[in-house]
């Protein structure tokens, strides 16, 4: 790159999660000329890693007050401004026999203080709104839960930073500070694809690397003390309940199963883990025991539905106590000027919070960032709709319309819709061959693999399979993986790291799948190994990358 | 009804020992449920291809040295040459070409690109005697337009790797733009039902065109061609003015599946029964000998033999079935090898070994199965279910099948 010709950034925001890249849309709708950067791709650390639960804040209610009443604000806010990423499934909070039904009282009566709209209900009541939920419940609370696509939502945010002009990095990572006394002027990169440096120059950077972001704070000289609490999740293999089900009761393992696309998701353990493995997202056997032990208590048909596979993310805590589980610490944002904590200045760090309270988070940040460079400039990051929400014109408005424009579009090009909103008009379907399956599971067309290439930075397989859901059906990526494959390279005419992305695509499939390797599960990993390895012999010519970025 | 034999699972082990069975005068019944495995063939079988060291060329010297356990160490080696100059008359018989031998592995070109150890190959399969100085001069990679299934940019990788120079082409017909109208129809078994009778001489004349264009000595194209049986192959032969071979597409398997319908035929016009889409529920035993099966299909009405064969396969095909403590035979609840503790069944890795492949039922040396650690004298596994080997490892699978079911056969045949 030419020094002479390097920009020169107002803001420099670390993160490709839901708060970095909204940090880096509000920033860049507010006049400031922003540059993203992410390690490796978006939405690859806790942002693509939890429930996909848009809550209603009442899981907070009764522990965390402040908490509960930003995420009923940020709920009514999500389902205005990001309607093509939110489903309005309703929720409910179930009381079993082994609960106490007292305190769903006092649950009630908390929500209502937080400005919650919690009806209580009877247990028949619950079971007619959703059949799945154990019918044995003593009582059932109604709140406006719903469900919300994490990995549309922050790429819905990159895209509309980008038309304001920001500029996006990803698979580049922070590897240290450039300073000038006690003032941060910029970053050193380095491209974790190619492994080269590079630097970066902004008057202003921020931190929105969630848990990664203690380590980010360290390399600038800083110290911010995060609790690593990994959550574990099992994913079914189709949409058991169309209702979000929580368990009324203090906060616990595996009491919430939310519904979203086509499967539904029971999590979350908690337990806490040493800093230096948070990159190591294993399930264990225990994990999976207990999701499924405390799982089929809120739906028993969980006990009979085929597991799609088991991940675990890490919850970016800011430590403040000694609580083990991690539960009981405020999920409240932490807004941190480094100038006036430790004299540092052109630092921000923004952490704490959760999936829900990104928009805040980053409209935060961006009011601290503002302020510091004597920017007079407004959020409007709540009233104004992200790409893909925007009201189209052609959008059908009456029923009839609707139905006619429900008719043209074929099965995948309603899933296309689904996923990308109004943004699937940008999708072109140009021959037969782009309206050809790549992914049969899920609905993928070819002319989708290609917008998600050229249009949504997608420089590998998993990077599709978070842009178009590509390889998250049941029988994970077999094969649609090559399919992919055998587009991704026309597009970047590189054989050899294409097909070690293959490779290293299948072994991510598999570090899901063998967690819940038995029953169905175990018969499509047999046929994984038996295709890529018996057949095509894919571990003869292309071992992974030794690092493969995300596990 | 009553049988001499009954064989559970219409794979290609069921089938090899019903045929053989069959042609010796048997009354057999095989019940399948309905795809094997062979649905996903490479259109090659291995006899043993690779072990810690490598790749194998000469499978017998390896299967020699096998450990005691190890399904080819029961047959043994001796039994093995002297059954071995059958298979590829069986399979002739029943209309399907295979070649190679088993002094010798060739070499298949996969899907990818890569070239791995085999003992037969169908008909005009892409394969090599030897990784050195391959003779198909330049090579023209032909695809049909919009099939997904089939990868020239990682097969010409895979051959420039060997040396050999490559032109990536594709086209298409009239008849297949039909197919491409819906999103989901350009598939191998769709575009077989096209390329076939006199669409062949158009899809040859356009192939030829290539051939002019690219002066390529070589062509090789996905496995498109021939579902039923082998004519489609033969007359491209005839028409195409180089050597056209086929590489497997991912899946369907075309060769796969026109061997599983070639053998099944054959075994039905010998005389067998073969009962598709049935799956047996339950078995009544009489002391140590199994004495009849039930089927969901016929219900309370028995199927009685003197013996009984289970060719039920692995996981894959429910032979063997998994919850999260344990590993069971489904049918009979027969006795397995394999561990109950689920850490113990995978690696992480997934091309690293994984020790769920070898779970199988607990066999004598003859095969008999065994219940509640009681031999059952007239029930005998074969193939994957036997388990004991890694056939994704040791590239044993069809070997181990096919030599499985005829040393079964051969058992039942004498007697013994």
């Amino acid at each position: 790159m030419n020094i002479e010709n390097k920009q020169h950034y107002d803001v420099i925001v670390i993160g490709g999660g839901a708060t970095g890249a909204g940090t880096a849309r509000d920033c860049s709708m507010r006049g400031l000329k922003t540059l993203l950067v992410e390690r490796f791709d978006f939405t690859a650390g806790a942002t693509g890693r939890n429930h996909g639960l848009l809550h209603s804040g009442a899981r907070y209610a009764v522990t965390d007050q402040e908490s509960a009443s930003e995420c009923i604000k940020e709920n009514m806010i999500l389902r205005r401004i990001t309607r093509h990423c939110v489903e309005d499934t309703g929720g409910l909070f179930v009381t079993l026999p082994e609960d106490d039904l007292a305190y769903q009282n006092n649950f009630v009566e908390c929500c209502r203080k937080a400005g919650i709209d919690a009806q209580p209900i009877s247990p028949e009541e619950a079971i007619r709104i959703e059949p799945a939920v154990n019918h044995k419940i003593i009582g059932a609370v109604k709140v406006p839960d719903g469900a919300v696509d994490p990995f549309r939502l922050t790429v819905a945010n990159v895209v509309d930073a980008r038309r304001h002009g920001a500029h996006v990095l990803t698979y580049h990572e922070v590897v240290g500070f450039l300073k000038d006394q006690n003032r941060v002027t910029g970053v050193e990169l380095l491209d974790t694809k190619t492994g080269e440096r590079s630097v970066e120059y902004a008057d202003l950077v921020i931190n929105a690397g969630g848990i990664w972001g203690h380590h980010i704070a360290e390399l600038a000289g800083v110290k911010v003390n995060m609790f690593p609490a990994k959550g574990a999740l099992l994913i079914f293999g189709h949409r058991i309940n169309n209702v979000v089900i929580n368990r009324c009761r203090k906060p616990a393992d595996a009491d919430i199963l939310v519904p979203g696309d086509t499967i539904s998701l029971i999590g979350t353990t908690s337990s806490r883990i040493p800093y230096d493995q948070i990159d190591n997202m294993e399930v264990t056997p225990e994990e999976v025991d207990v999701l499924m032990r405390e799982g089929t208590k809120i739906a028993p048909s969980l006990a009979y539905t085929r597991i799609l596979r088991a991940y675990a993310g890490v919850r970016p805590l800011v430590a403040a106590d000694n609580d083990p589980s991690g539960r009981s610490i405020s999920r409240g944002i932490v807004c941190l000027d480094h100038a006036t904590r430790d004299g540092l200045e052109g630092f921000i760090t923004i952490t704490g919070g959760k999936l829900m309270t990104y928009r805040l988070m980053a409209e935060w940040a961006t009011d601290l960032a503002c302020k510091k460079l004597g920017v007079n400039a407004k959020c409007r990051t709540a009233e104004t709709p992200l790409p893909g929400s925007e009201l189209d014109r052609h959008e059908p408005q009456t029923d009839m319309e609707r139905k006619s424009h429900v008719i043209a579009l074929s099965t995948d090009q309603k899933a296309a819709e689904g996923r990308h909103g109004s943004l699937s008009t940008e999708i072109k379907y140009k021959s037969d061959e782009d309206e050809a399956l790549v992914c049969e599971c899920e609905q993928v067309s070819v002319g989708e693999i290609k917008y998600a290439i050229d249009s949504l930075h997608c420089e590998n397989l998993i990077n599709l399979r978070r842009r178009t859901r590509m390889g998250m059906g049941t029988c994970q990526g077999e094969l649609c993986a090559c399919r992919a494959a055998g587009i991704l390279v026309k597009s970047n005419r590189c054989v050899d790291r294409t097909l070690r992305d293959l490779s290293a695509f299948i072994n991510e499939r598999w570090k899901g799948m063998y967690p819940v390797a038995w029953g169905e599960s175990l018969v499509e990993a047999q046929f994984m190994s038996w295709l890529y390895e018996s057949v095509c012999g894919l571990d003869r010519i292309a071992k992974p990358e030794d690092k493969i970025d995300e596990k | 009804m009553k049988y001499d034999t009954i064989i559970i699972g219409g794979g290609i082990s069921g089938l090899v020992s019903g045929i053989k069975l069959a042609k010796n005068g048997s009354k057999v019944a095989i019940v399948s449920a309905g795809q094997s495995a062979l649905h996903f063939s490479s259109g090659s079988m291995a006899l043993f291809g690779h072990d810690a060291g490598g790749d194998i060329l000469r499978p017998l010297e390896a299967i020699a040295e096998l450990p005691a356990t190890h399904p080819y160490s029961k047959i043994g080696p001796d039994a093995i040459k002297s059954m071995l100059p059958e298979v590829k008359p069986l399979f002739a018989e029943a209309g399907i070409t295979l070649n190679g031998t088993e002094a010798k592995n060739h070499f298949r070109l996969t899907p990818v690109g890569a070239f791995k150890p085999a003992w037969l190959s169908m008909l005009d399969y892409a394969t090599v005697d030897s990784l050195d100085n391959i003779p198909w001069g330049k090579v023209v990679i032909i695809n049909l337009k919009g099939y997904l299934d089939f990868y020239p940019d990682f097969i010409a990788r895979g051959l420039n790797a060997c040396g050999l120079d490559c032109d990536i082409r594709e086209f298409t017909l009239a008849e297949l733009e039909v197919l491409r109208k819906s999103s989901t129809e350009m598939r191998a078994t769709n575009i077989a039902r096209v390329i076939t009778g006199p669409v062949l001489d158009d899809f040859a004349c356009e192939i030829n065109r290539i051939i002019d264009d690219t002066k390529a000595d070589t062509v090789l194209m996905p496995a498109v061609v021939g579902l039923f049986d082998e004519e489609p192959v033969k007359r491209l032969r005839e028409l195409v003015k180089r050597p056209l071979r086929y590489v497997s597409t991912m899946p369907m398997s075309l060769g796969g599946m026109r061997a599983q319908m070639r053998l099944r035929n054959h075994f039905q016009k010998l005389g067998g029964t073969y009962l598709i889409g049935d799956s047996v529920s339950y078995g009544e035993m009489d002391n140590d000998r199994l004495k009849s099966v039930y089927t969901v299909n016929l219900g309370d009405m028995p199927l009685e033999a003197d013996n009984f064969i289970l060719a039920t396969g692995s996981f894959f095909s429910h032979g063997l079935e998994a919850t999260p403590d344990t590993i069971y035979e489904p049918i009979f609840g027969l006795d397995v090898n394999a561990s109950h503790s689920r850490p113990d069944w995978y690696d992480t890795d997934i091309y690293n070994e994984q020790n769920y492949m070898k779970f199988g039922v607990v066999t004598d040396e003859d095969f008999h199965v065994f219940k509640d650690q009681r031999p059952i004298r007239n029930f005998r596994a074969i193939g994957a279910v036997v388990g004991a080997h890694d056939a994704l490892k040791e590239e044993s699978g069809a070997g181990v099948s096919i030599l499985s079911a005829l040393k079964v056969a051969n058992d039942i045949i004498n007697g013994k």
